[in-house]
């Protein structure tokens, strides 16, 4: 049997997700998050924006008691820890970004302070001149 | 489905995947690991307790990159391996050892 040789240098593009709505009540949230975490394991660039309701995604102190659902606002947590070992890591060059708009926070009376991960703020025109940036954007 | 220890009963999926998250416990994992036809060393423990620790901390468990990733900072470059890995977990480590670990089976499951 012959050796297959695999390419496994790939190709890296730049991704971007766009939360844009409340964590519970839609799938929208979760999927994302799901689509985030593939792009992790093929090493892909990802700036993870926060827009509109979706800055509640990442809020601290979730409790979903009430609704009957599963609080899975943790798993948030990996995307910070995949955005650290990325750095430190000198044979990965995966970038990753996590933009929470200035705009969104500041009309919902949040403060950076108020997140589970380390944010990046951008006012609404930088994050249009980001945006511009990135190969696919894929929003939820 | 269930496991059957000391007369208690365990409820588990159709595919062997515990119920009840926080009914865990070694003797259980043992007995899980058994209907694998995996003998439990201390380097399946290490994966199992790894899997277990994630999985707490936050509420999914890891894909197999980071998993493998995991290891080697925490056990040394030579566990560092999808080799290795599957030496200890032959049908598939995230799959097998979130079993034993009492885990639900992993979404995107390899």
């Amino acid at each position: 049997m012959s050796e297959v040789e695999f390419d496994t240098a790939g190709v890296v593009k730049n991704f971007m997700y766009v939360n844009r709505k409340a964590p519970y009540g839609t799938i929208y949230a979760l999927e994302v998050l799901e689509a985030v975490l593939i792009s992790a394991a093929f090493e892909q660039n990802a700036a993870i924006v926060f827009v509109d309701d979706g800055v509640y995604q990442i809020k601290k102190d979730q409790d979903t008691t009430a609704i009957n659902m599963k609080n899975f606002s943790p798993t948030y947590g990996i995307i910070e820890m995949e955005k650290e070992d990325a750095e430190e890591d000198e044979d990965m060059d995966m970038v990753w970004r996590i933009i929470v708009e200035k705009e969104s926070m500041e009309a919902r009376g949040l403060t950076p302070d108020d997140f589970k991960v380390e944010v990046e703020v951008l006012s609404s025109d930088e994050l249009a001149k980001v945006m511009a940036e990135q190969e696919v954007v894929i929003s939820g | 489905m269930a496991y059957e220890i000391d007369g208690k009963s365990f409820e588990s999926d159709e595919e062997g995947y515990l119920i009840d998250l926080s009914a865990w416990n070694e003797q259980l994992a043992d007995l899980i690991a058994k209907d694998e036809e995996i003998d439990m060393t201390d380097e399946h423990w290490e994966v199992v307790n790894f899997l277990r620790e994630y999985y707490n901390e936050y509420q999914i468990a890891p894909a197999v990159r980071v998993l493998v990733k995991a290891i080697k900072k925490k056990f040394g470059k030579d566990k560092g391996s999808n080799k290795y890995l599957y030496e200890l977990f032959p049908y598939g480590p995230a799959k097998q050892a979130c079993k034993i670990a009492g885990l639900p089976k992993p979404t995107g499951c390899v």
